[in-house]
């Protein structure tokens, strides 16, 4: 008797630890999923224009110019703490008629007496208009590198895609500035 | 008396004593045991702190602490409440009485249990010790981020956030193991003839914490270690400027943080019909819809996240997904109250303690869910975000919700685990100050929170100073009403009346055939439920 009961709670132990053991995978499988979310993330966002992401460099394909309306395209600027700049855009507005290339004007100027480095992060909105906006050319895609004391006039090329829906009128382009991190070595 | 049912069990009983027991336990009992324990120091610990902070709020401008310290105690109150106040009382509920309940031996897996409780002190001591290397100079304090741990306020954080990162993963780990137990135990060791829709309420509402419990901490866990590694290894998860994104933490961190909310409920969901039942003396209403209804807000918790941050920004759409799915939890939390309801409908009540608390439980958690079904609405949302509406909103759920129902499991199981009556004179004396001084200190908040004081911060406006005065004096009160917990928990384990094997005329269930308190080693022959 005591023998049967013995195999039986031997049996039971094994079963246990088997049912624990399967368990950990859906850890696991949770554990992968959270760090799989990273780049689903930045996908949903390109998608979706969430967060007013904008692509990178905008090619000046079919660049045909829509006469029947007008955009607003205003600019707001600002820096983030750690980077002691002053920035701001030349013009607070512009009106641009979708697929007209324009250039517009920032304006950074380093405050500190040491040599500082910042990365400007755009961000569009509303975020479904985030798509439409082209950059052809823009201070945003590398660090900028400004001496102490130094003032920089920094151009920004862009076109509002004519496939943007025309309930759209008024697009905000923002700029946050933020101190530039290291670059990998 | 107890030990002669088990005395040919002689090796079993031959354990250490005095530390070396409780380091080494790997008995059910004393493990349930010490996670209460630990509970009821953490729920005074994080209460003191709050003391504080409503000492603070007693009158505008700052007069006691520095706004720095302020934000360090809102947050470890709420890490400390959630992590090892609430959720160490459930698994010691659990560890106690689920092998009970069911007709098991023991837990599945004894020695992993040990194991996980002996974690949390250790994640206890980290989050708290910021405090103490404060006092010597070193690092600024414990973490200040509130309990969210938002970038990127966190990942310029002092040292604090990283010990609260290293308490968050020992609470993972330790929560995980316990679930794991759980889930095993309920599905291997029942006892025969309990089909699981035979289960006591209890395992059921448990078995759904434990399966979101190991789906949703490892979220939670892999985002503090980005946050870990956007701190010191060069990474930018949550760096805009590195093309990372702040806002994908906070999904992340509600993907785990709302199922959250029900994890630390569904315990007490379980147990509550239980209780009703036994002082209505009437059978549960609807079984069977009960354990549906659990399992349908389980699944919907993990799919509402985003109803946390309506106001960051998000595509309409999104908003009008999240709005919906969130107010779609109520249809199944409504059948729930339905039943809990119905199981008391015309009962031959009798209020003891543990009644009192269910049936307050019932009307002030009501309170809790209706108020979070305003705050689902987007559009009202926008006013009521970050004010005291939702400080008090999400006290009515956890306070009312999570740990007057825990109270109610704990004079309701005390006679059983200790074998003595608690003093019920004292108990309903507790039970009322605590009513009324949570109603008088959470309601002023909900006026206050409408009236646009924003939560979070240490000083406010004129005009909120009268409302922030009745609801100091009324925490206060709360609070020293705990003390009276406190000494009846500690007389009542002392001594006091003999208590009955079945305690509560109407109580059923296995657990209330045993002795109080139960032997040792219970069930060492299976119990047969027809």
């Amino acid at each position: 008797m005591a023998a049967v009961n013995q195999t039986w709670a031997d049996k039971r132990r094994q079963e246990n630890r088997q049912l624990g053991l399967k368990l950990l995978w859906i850890v696991a499988a949770s554990i992968l999923f959270v760090f799989s979310l990273v780049p689903l993330y930045d996908l949903l966002c390109k998608v979706t224009g969430l967060n007013g992401k904008t692509d990178g460099v905008a090619s000046l394909e079919n660049a045909r110019v829509d006469m029947s309306r007008m955009v607003n395209v205003e600019f707001t600027s600002s820096v983030m703490p750690g980077l002691g700049w002053n920035f701001y855009p030349k013009q607070p507005s512009i009106q641009v008629r979708p697929g007209q290339i324009e250039t517009v004007l920032f304006v950074a100027k380093n405050i500190t007496n040491q040599v500082v480095a910042g990365q400007a992060v755009p961000s569009v909105s509303p975020g479904k208009a985030s798509s439409y906006f082209k950059k052809i050319e823009c201070f945003c895609f590398e660090r900028q590198e400004l001496q102490p004391g130094e003032t920089r006039e920094m151009p920004l090329r862009f076109y509002v895609s004519p496939d943007m829906p025309d309930d759209v009128r008024v697009v905000t382009l923002s700029y946050a500035f933020y101190s530039a991190i290291e670059p990998a070595k | 008396m107890s030990y002669t049912t088990t005395a040919h069990h002689d090796a079993h009983e031959d354990h250490p004593s005095g530390i070396m027991r409780w380091l080494t336990t790997t008995n059910h009992k004393d493990i349930g045991t010490m996670y209460l324990i630990f509970a009821l120091i953490m729920f005074m610990v994080g209460g003191s702190m709050i003391m504080l902070v409503r000492a603070e709020l007693f009158q505008p401008g700052m007069q006691l602490v520095q706004p720095e310290f302020f934000n360090q105690l809102i947050g470890v109150h709420a890490l400390i409440m959630i992590f090892m106040a609430l959720m160490p009382a459930a698994t010691g509920f659990a560890n106690w009485m689920l092998p009970l309940q069911i007709g098991a031996p023991d837990m599945a897996l004894p020695r992993l249990n040990n194991w996980g409780f002996w974690l949390l002190p250790p994640a206890a001591i980290l989050l708290t010790l910021p405090y103490i290397l404060a006092l010597f100079g070193i690092g600024d304090g414990a973490i200040a981020t509130g309990w969210t741990f938002y970038a990127p306020l966190s990942v310029q954080g002092g040292i604090g956030v990283d010990f609260a990162i290293f308490a968050v993963h020992l609470l993972g780990i330790s929560s995980v193991m316990g679930s794991i137990n759980v889930i095993v135990t309920i599905f291997n060791m029942r006892a025969p003839g309990m089909t699981l829709m035979k289960m006591p309420m209890f395992a059921w509402g448990w078995l759904i914490t434990a399966f979101l419990l190991i789906a949703t901490i490892p979220v939670l866990a892999g985002a503090v270690t980005m946050l870990l590694t956007d701190r010191h290894f060069g990474t930018h998860f949550f760096d805009a400027a590195g093309g990372g994104d702040p806002i994908m933490f906070q999904h992340l961190f509600w993907f785990f943080g709302h199922p959250e909310v029900y994890i630390l409920l569904l315990p007490v969901w379980g147990f509550m019909p239980q209780i009703l039942q036994t002082f209505a003396r009437k059978p549960m209403y609807g079984y069977k819809v009960q354990v549906y209804s659990l399992w349908a807000i389980g699944a919907l918790s993990v799919v509402v996240w985003a109803h946390h941050f309506f106001t960051v920004g998000m595509p309409v759409p999104a908003l009008l997904y999240f709005m919906y799915s969130t107010m779609a939890i109520s249809i199944p939390l409504a059948v729930l109250f339905y039943c809990w309801i119905a199981t008391i409908w015309r009962g031959s009540m009798s209020f003891e303690t543990p009644m009192l608390f269910a049936v307050g439980w019932i009307i002030l958690f009501g309170i809790g869910g209706l108020t979070g079904l305003v705050l689902a609405d987007v559009a009202a949302d926008a006013q009521y975000h970050h004010t005291y509406f939702v400080v008090a909103h999400f006290h009515y759920t956890l306070f009312a919700g999570g740990i007057m129902g825990i109270m109610a499991g704990v004079y309701y199981w005390l006679p059983k685990m200790t074998g003595h009556m608690y003093n019920e004179k004292l108990g309903k004396l507790h039970f009322w100050l605590t009513a009324i001084s949570f109603n008088l200190t959470f309601i002023p908040q909900f006026f206050l929170g409408l009236a646009g004081m924003p939560r979070r911060i240490p000083d406010y406006a004129l005009q909120f100073s009268e409302f922030n005065m009745i609801s100091s004096i009324a925490a206060f009160v709360l609070g020293a009403a705990q003390l009276l917990f406190v000494y009846n928990i500690i007389s009542c384990a002392r001594g006091g009346k003999k208590a009955t094997d079945q305690v509560w005329e109407g109580a059923q269930g296995l657990e209330w055939t045993l002795p109080s308190p139960p032997p040792y080693h219970s069930f060492t022959e299976q119990p047969v439920v027809k």
